[in-house]
Order: structure tokens, then C-alpha cells, then sequence
């Protein structure tokens, strides 16, 4: 392989308008923020039944994702696959920028996100939420570290060992994002031990996709050539993590099927849910699986970057519509206490609880992604993140 | 003059004493021992030695009573007509304890009865709070420290019986003993307040005509709470998950 040589992107009026709509963006989501917090959440559609919402399908799917994007990284330093390599320090970068916008999401929809300085100094151990505080904490420092590794020249022979330890503490991250669901044994809705390893297969085809897009994206805006040989790689990887995602979807649902006491809720999801049965039929499975494989594998449309790129945009709104199936038709489904009978209260047992969603829950959910994109932006313009090239003579010295 | 009057004093204070002494022996025991529960020493931590709890009569409980509910409102300052919580909708404002009406699938029966925190011995809302907001006192007593809440709601997600409730609006006229406000979360507090104070009741139990709720120490076997648990049979809710609950129902 040829020596690859990193530069910073150009300044210009691209970058400053790029920064400039971003910058919008993200000016909107704090008013929106500014709005809930000021007011508190009732003006928000959250309720005392659906606890978690919009802001929290935005922010994990941020988060999931992150931890995804690291995998090009991975691949390159702790696997050894050279061609993956030049991707590793943008693939570090694009990680530690998904973790910011989604823990900001977070943060900011907290009831109290004044008091954000004791959750940093009050923790219980016990708490499956507090050891993932330390992940993310962690993973910035690790991640951070890592990129050092990447981009100093005499800290080069570290990084595979740095790398290393960064992919183990990803696969815990993810694990832990997705036992903030497993572990609620007493709803039905979640309650299920292979929400951790789904959790991070999921992360590998939601980090890939966004990954893909922001590759694409700031290839084209620069100029720079992107070539078939890593189109070609990245698409073959994002092909096995979407059916990887599907295959651990359909065993969760498989499972549930199988114990009576989850009959209920696996019928709500897949059969009876309303909005909740479209988004899982039609958006996680059509659009989030099947027609992103149908792309990825269809040889006229596999090879080409449009059509990767289309697959991805598809995988990233897939993504969004399973975690909004995950956790809010979680808690849409009512919680049984107490099996075989039928139950009503003012405070709604046993029925379908509703969630209708405001806009400045979107604006907040909106404003994580954008201002991703802004660090991102920002970062490759300052530092020497993306390779000149990844044509084809850089990327692969066999190819012709 | 002054001699006088303090004779009068003496003579009012021995027929007082007289007759509490004449009331103690004859009223119930059951009446003795609550006279006798002791204020806390509240400079001194709660002690294990006790644990709180609660037994919950359904067969005394009346489909459509809403008394312990109302009693709670007005103890602890949240909902009713009067609510503080302005602008939050139905589906928003908090609920301390609730009235469910239970209908068995397979045989119509009907039941009533309140739900409210049940004060676990494992409580999952205290394994979950990331910072240690959620926590149970030694006597049982679980509650929420509003210093330390940050609003992220995991423990409501994490209740198994909705126990929980978030303030979604700024309040204004809370009750001293209950401090309640704007994004934090709230539960039952089993009226510590009261039981702190030594007065060994809950509003609810106190508003329950029907004598339906009894409080009281389940570690004492000769409280009367712990004298019903021994001699009738009694069920927790969702006992599966075995939370260990300090609440408990009789007929269910």
C-alpha cells in the first residue's frame, strides 16, 4: 500500500455555509430545549406513562451509533486489514462526534440538566445508567487516545493496542446501552437478555451507515476521489451488519413468541400496535433491512456510490424507526400487574398508553445529528483526518 | 389566689390522667400499641430494626371509594380539584396512589383496590437511579432525595408497578413535609412524616372507613400488621420478581 497522505479540508464559502445551516440547526434545537426546560415537560408529549420520548429514540440511536463507527478503526488497527486503515482516524473522529450529539440530546432532556454535576459526582454502582456514564466518559478519553495513536508518528506502534482496548470497551458500551433496556425485568416490552449483543450488532450497521454517509458526504463536498475497491469493502461490510441487525431481531421475537407471558406485547409490535406495528413491518424491516440488502447485494446498484449511499440513508431511518419501536412502544404497551385480569384506573392500567410527539422534542432530536455533523466538519477542516484520496491505485495496490 | 388556682390545676390534671388511664384499659390493645409507637429521633439515622409496611384489605375495599386517595391529595399537596400542576394534561399530572378495579378474565370477579409505592425491600427504582436519588431507609421507607434527582426518569421505566410520577411544570404551594417540584421524580412516601412523628398511620389508612389499609411494623410479631400477616394469607403484587414488597394484599 502506498504512503496515504491526510489533509485538512478547505475553508472557503462551502465550509463556512455548511457551518452556517448547521449552526442553524442547532441554534433552533437549543430554543427548542430552551422552551421545555423553561416551561418543564408538559409541554413536551411525554407523559407519565411514556417517560421516554423523541429526544430518547434520537439520542441512543446517536449513541449506538457511535459506537458502530469506531468499527472501521477496529478493523484496520486490531484486525490488521490495511485497506481499512486510512479510514481509522475519521472513523475515530465520526464516533467520538455521534457520542456528543447524542449524550448532548440527553442531557438536555433531562428534568433537572442543572444538576448534570451530580450525576458526575454522585454514582451508584448498582445503577445500570451509571456504569454507561463512565463508558462514554471513557470512551472520549480512549477514543481520544486512540486518534493521538493514529495521527502522532511516534505514537504510531501503539495504536493497535490502544485500538484495541477502544473496540473491547465499545463492545461493553453498547452492551450497557442495551441493557438500559434488558434489564427492566418487570416490562414486557424489554425484559429480554439479548438486548445487549443485539444492541451491538445493530451498532455495527447504524455506525457503518451514518459512517458511510459522512465518508460520501465530505468526499464529494472536497473533491476528493473515493474510489470502487472501498465502496466496494465498506458495502460488503454494511451488507453482513444490516442481515447480522435482522438475524438478532428475528431470534428477540422468536424468543418472546415462545414465552406465554410475552405473547401480548410481541402481538402489540408485530400485529396490533398501530403506528408502533407500521414503523417495525415497514420501517425497520422494509426499509431499515430488506431493501438496503436488496441494494447492497443487486449488483447494478451494490457497486455504485449512489446506491450504497441510498441503502445507507435507509439503514440510518430504519434505525430511527427500531429504536422508536424499541423504546417507545416499549412503553406504550401497558405493564401487567396483574396476569389474567382485566384492569382500569385513572392513571392508566391496562390500557394502550398514547405519545404524541411536539416539535421541540424533533428540534432536540434534530439538533444532536447536526451538531455531530458540525464536529465533524469543524475537526476535518482543522486536523488532518481524511486521506487526499482513496482511489483505487491509494486504497488497494493490486487493483489495476 | 394564685394557690387557689394552682389546686384547681392539680385537680383537673388528676381527673384527666384518671380518665386516660380508665380509657386505656378498656379500649382495644390494638389502640394501646399505637399510643405506644415513638417518635423518631430524627438527629438519629432510621433504624432496621423496624420495617414498615402496609396490608391492604381488598375484601373491606369498596369498588368506587376513593377515600385513601383523596386523603393522600390533601396529606401530601398533589392532584385533586385543586391541583398546583396547572398546565400539565390528565395523562401528565403526578398520582401518589391509585384506585384499580380488577376483573378476573376467567370468572368475572370483581375486585377494588389502591396501588401506590410498595416500598420493596429490593427496589429496582433505587438499583437504577444513577445518582443514588432513589434510595431506601433503613426502615424500609423507600423515597427520593429531590437534591440529588436529575429528572431522567429510569426509575419510572424501571418500576413494576408505576409507582412513579414526574413533575412536568414549575409548583407553587407545596406541603412542607412533601417537597414537590418541577422535574423530579415522586412516589409515596408511606407519609414518613407521620411515621417519623410517631404517630404510626398513613393518611390513607386513617381515611379508610372500612379499616381496609393497617400499618405498621412488620419486624414487631405483635404489632397488629404483623399478626394479620401470620394468621391470614396474604399476596405481593408481581411477587414473581421477588421484590420482597413492604406492601401487601389480603384477598387478591
Amino acid at each position: 500500500m502506498k504512503k496515504v497522505l491526510f489533509t485538512q479540508t478547505e475553508g472557503g464559502k462551502g465550509f463556512y455555509l455548511l457551518l452556517a445551516i448547521l449552526g442553524a440547526i442547532i441554534g433552533v434545537g437549543l430554543l427548542g430545549t430552551f422552551h421545555m426546560e423553561h416551561n418543564g415537560h408538559w409541554v413536551t408529549g411525554m407523559n407519565q406513562q411514556i417517560v421516554w420520548g423523541i429526544p430518547h429514540v434520537f439520542a441512543i440511536f446517536l449513541i449506538v451509533a457511535a459506537s458502530g463507527a469506531l468499527n472501521i478503526a477496529s478493523i484496520g488497527s486490531v484486525f490488521g486489514k490495511k485497506i481499512y486503515k486510512p479510514l481509522g482516524r475519521l472513523s475515530a473522529l465520526v464516533a467520538i462526534a455521534l457520542l456528543t450529539g447524542g449524550l448532548a440530546i440527553l442531557v438536555l432532556d433531562l428534568g433537572r440538566p442543572d444538576r448534570l454535576i451530580i450525576a458526575m459526582t454522585h454514582y451508584n454502582f448498582r445503577s445500570i445508567f451509571a456504569w454507561n456514564m463512565i463508558f462514554y466518559n471513557g470512551f472520549f478519553a480512549i477514543v481520544g487516545i486512540y486518534i493521538w495513536t493514529m495521527m502522532e508518528k511516534r505514537m504510531n506502534p501503539y495504536s493497535a493496542k490502544v485500538g484495541l482496548a477502544a473496540f473491547i470497551w465499545r463492545l461493553a458500551l453498547t452492551t450497557a446501552t442495551g441493557s438500559i433496556f434488558g434489564f427492566l425485568v418487570a416490562r414486557q416490552g424489554f425484559d429480554a437478555a439479548i438486548m445487549g449483543p443485539m444492541f451491538v450488532v445493530m451498532s455495527f450497521a447504524y455506525g457503518l451507515a451514518f459512517f458511510w454517509l459522512v465518508l460520501n458526504a465530505s468526499y464529494r463536498m472536497t473533491g476528493r476521489e473515493l474510489g470502487g475497491v472501498m465502496t466496494k469493502r465498506l458495502k460488503n461490510l454494511l451488507g453482513v451488519f444490516v442481515a447480522g441487525a435482522l438475524y438478532f431481531t428475528i431470534v428477540m421475537h422468536l424468543a418472546n413468541l415462545y414465552a406465554a407471558e410475552h405473547k401480548g406485547v410481541e402481538d402489540f409490535i408485530l400485529n396490533s400496535g398501530g403506528i408502533y406495528t407500521t414503523l417495525f413491518w415497514y420501517g425497520q424491516i422494509l426499509i431499515g433491512a430488506i431493501i438496503p440488502l436488496a441494494i447492497l447485494y443487486y449488483p447494478a446498484t451494490g457497486n455504485s456510490r449512489c446506491g450504497v449511499t441510498f441503502a445507507s440513508l435507509l439503514v440510518v431511518l430504519g434505525g430511527i424507526a427500531q429504536m422508536y419501536v424499541t423504546v417507545v412502544g416499549g412503553q406504550a404497551y401497558p405493564l401487567v400487574l396483574f396476569p389474567g385480569h382485566e384492569v382500569s384506573s385513572t392513571f392508566a392500567d391496562g390500557v394502550i398508553n398514547s405519545y404524541s410527539p411536539t416539535l421541540s422534542e424533533f428540534l432536540l432530536g434534530i439538533m444532536g445529528i447536526a451538531l455531530t455533523l458540525a464536529l465533524v466538519a469543524v475537526a476535518v477542516r482543522n486536523l488532518r483526518f481524511m486521506p487526499a484520496s482513496l482511489a483505487d491505485s491509494v486504497a488497494d495496490p493490486h487493483s489495476k | 389566689m394564685s394557690e387557689s388556682n394552682q389546686t384547681d390545676l392539680t385537680r383537673r390534671q388528676f381527673v384527666g390522667k384518671g380518665a386516660a388511664a380508665a380509657a386505656a384499659v378498656t379500649v382495644a390493645p390494638g389502640v394501646l400499641l399505637y399510643g405506644a409507637a415513638e417518635a423518631r429521633n430524627l438527629d438519629q439515622p432510621a433504624s432496621s430494626d423496624v420495617r414498615w409496611g402496609m396490608l391492604i384489605d381488598t375484601n373491606k375495599c369498596d369498588k368506587g371509594c376513593n377515600d385513601c386517595v383523596t386523603a393522600c391529595q390533601t396529606e401530601n399537596g398533589w392532584g385533586g380539584e385543586n391541583s398546583n400542576e396547572k398546565n400539565s394534561s390528565p395523562e401528565q399530572k403526578a398520582q401518589w396512589i391509585r384506585k384499580v378495579e380488577l376483573k378476573d378474565i376467567s370468572t368475572g370477579h370483581t375486585q377494588s383496590l389502591p396501588v401506590m409505592c410498595q416500598h420493596c425491600e429490593n427496589p429496582p427504582c433505587v438499583d437504577v437511579c444513577p445518582t443514588t436519588a432513589s434510595m431506601k431507609r433503613a426502615d424500609g421507607v423507600v423515597l427520593v432525595d429531590r437534591h440529588l434527582c436529575i429528572g431522567c426518569r429510569f426509575c419510572m421505566m424501571a418500576c413494576p408497578y408505576k409507582a412513579r410520577s414526574f413533575v412536568h411544570e414549575s409548583l407553587t404551594d407545596q406541603k412542607a413535609h412533601a417537597p414537590r417540584g418541577k422535574g423530579c421524580v415522586e412516589s409515596c412516601n408511606l407519609c414518613v412524616h407521620k411515621l417519623d412523628a410517631g404517630e404510626g398511620v398513613t393518611a390513607c389508612s386513617v381515611s379508610c372507613t372500612k379499616g381496609a389499609i393497617t400499618v405498621g411494623d412488620l419486624n414487631d410479631e405483635k404489632s397488629e400488621i404483623a399478626q394479620q400477616l401470620k394468621n391470614h394469607k396474604t399476596t405481593q403484587i408481581r411477587a414473581d420478581l421477588g421484590l420482597n414488597t413492604g406492601v401487601r394484599y389480603r384477598g387478591i
